[in-house]
Formats: structure tokens, C-alpha cells, sequence
């Protein structure tokens, strides 16, 4: 009964890992509680997006994970 | 036809441009353009991230619409991922058109689009290691030249 939470760029320096399972359900308060310290201010920046299953969030608050989601913090990219 | 790939391998650029020409007889313009790794005094390589579920969907849409906006009878787009080095091909992006503005513009708004949206996230190795690279301020003021809305303005 998890959710895989997927770190890019940045983000998977400051966690240390590239990815973490979290207990489902997950909301964003779940989120932010389950990411301490610089990792989760990092993941409350305005220019963090989010990701569930492959379709962005307009609005991060709305966050609202079940078991088998996977969900990727992504910081704004660096160019191709 | 629109051809969007992803590769985690050095590539040829020309093994790639050849057979998209032939795919498309009759064509008037075919413009290529090749970013490679620029060689710097402290750069060692460079590393492209990328997330699947995202990244090549998002190129893809991208490719729509380039065809549809530069009318295209063909679009490439090859990009790499992975641990590059200076010199080494890093996207390639070939358009062929019956005209060669549509072919010539397309290719530029591609690239503008690549460099400031799609979803890739790039590292620098030093001497003294790893470092991120932040996104640029020009990269969107060249995405803000395809902005229909503002060119009226």
C-alpha cells in the first residue's frame, strides 16, 4: 500500500535517493511531512511542479495519491 | 511523418538525416541543426536527465506542433540522454518542408521549445565535481519569440 515518489535533478541530491515508497493515501500534506528538512522547502518552491502517473498538476494542494501512484517532484529543467 | 526518439547512446546525426530525406520525395527544403556538447576548459562532461512518463510525450506533442504550425511534411527530433562529452552530438532536429521557410522556421522554433520546456535536467562534471545547471533567462526570452499573442501586441 505505497506511493513511489520520484526525486529529478536536484531534488535527487537533496534526498539522496532517486526515489522513495510513502505509505498511500497521499495528499500533499502527507507529501510535505514524509520530505523533511531542505527537501521539502525545496518541494514548496513555486517553480517545483508535480506529476502524477506522467500528468502534471496545475495545483500541487491537490495532490491525492492511491496505492500504485507514482508521483515525480520536478524542478524547473535546465534546458535540452 | 514525426519521428521523436530518445537514445541513451552516442549517435551519427547523418545516419539519422539520411533515410529521413528519402522518406519524403518531392520535398522543396530540408533543414538540419545539431547541438553538440560545447567543449569548455573545466567541463569534463555532461549529464542528461530525463523522466520517462513526461519527457518524451511532451517532445512528441512538441513535434505536433511544429508539423501543424510550419505546415512540415516531415519532422526528426533525436535526442540524447545519459553521460555525454565535449563534441558529442547532443539533439538533432531535421525538418523538410516544400518550401524552405516552413523547414527553416521549424527547426528554430523546435530547438527554442527543446532548450526552455522539455523536460530534461542537465549536470556539469568538474574537477571538483557535480554541478546542476540552473535554468537561463534566455532560453525563455527565445521561447517568447514564437508567442503569437505578444508578436501582435
Amino acid at each position: 500500500m505505497a506511493v513511489t515518489v520520484v526525486f529529478l535533478g536536484k531534488l535527487a541530491d537533496l534526498a539522496g535517493v532517486g526515489d522513495k515508497s510513502v505509505a498511500a493515501p497521499l495528499d500533499w500534506r502527507g507529501l510535505l511531512s514524509a520530505l523533511p528538512g531542505p527537501l521539502g522547502e525545496a518541494v514548496q518552491g513555486d517553480k517545483v511542479r508535480i506529476a502524477v502517473n506522467g500528468e502534471l498538476l496545475a495545483d500541487k494542494a491537490s495532490l491525492a495519491a492511491s496505492d500504485g501512484d507514482e508521483i515525480a517532484l520536478l524542478p524547473p529543467v535546465s534546458g535540452g | 511523418m514525426l519521428d521523436v526518439r530518445l537514445i541513451d547512446q552516442p549517435f551519427n546525426p547523418g545516419a539519422f538525416v539520411g533515410p529521413f530525406t528519402n522518406a519524403h520525395p518531392g520535398l522543396g527544403g530540408l533543414c538540419t541543426f545539431v547541438g553538440e556538447v560545447r567543449g569548455e576548459v573545466d567541463v569534463e562532461a555532461l549529464e542528461l536527465t530525463h523522466y520517462a512518463p513526461l519527457t518524451l510525450k511532451g517532445m512528441q506533442a512538441l513535434g505536433a506542433q511544429a508539423v501543424e504550425r510550419f505546415g512540415l511534411m516531415g519532422l526528426l527530433i533525436v535526442h540524447r540522454t545519459g553521460v555525454m562529452h565535449p563534441g558529442e552530438p547532443i539533439v538533432l532536429v531535421s525538418a523538410c518542408a516544400r518550401h524552405r521557410r516552413g523547414a527553416i522556421d521549424a527547426v528554430d522554433f523546435a530547438m527554442d521549445h527543446l532548450k526552455a520546456r522539455s523536460w530534461f535536467w542537465k549536470r556539469e562534471q568538474r574537477a571538483d565535481g557535480w554541478h546542476w545547471i540552473e535554468p537561463r533567462g534566455e532560453d525563455h526570452a527565445d521561447l517568447a519569440r514564437w508567442d503569437t499573442k505578444t508578436a501582435a501586441a
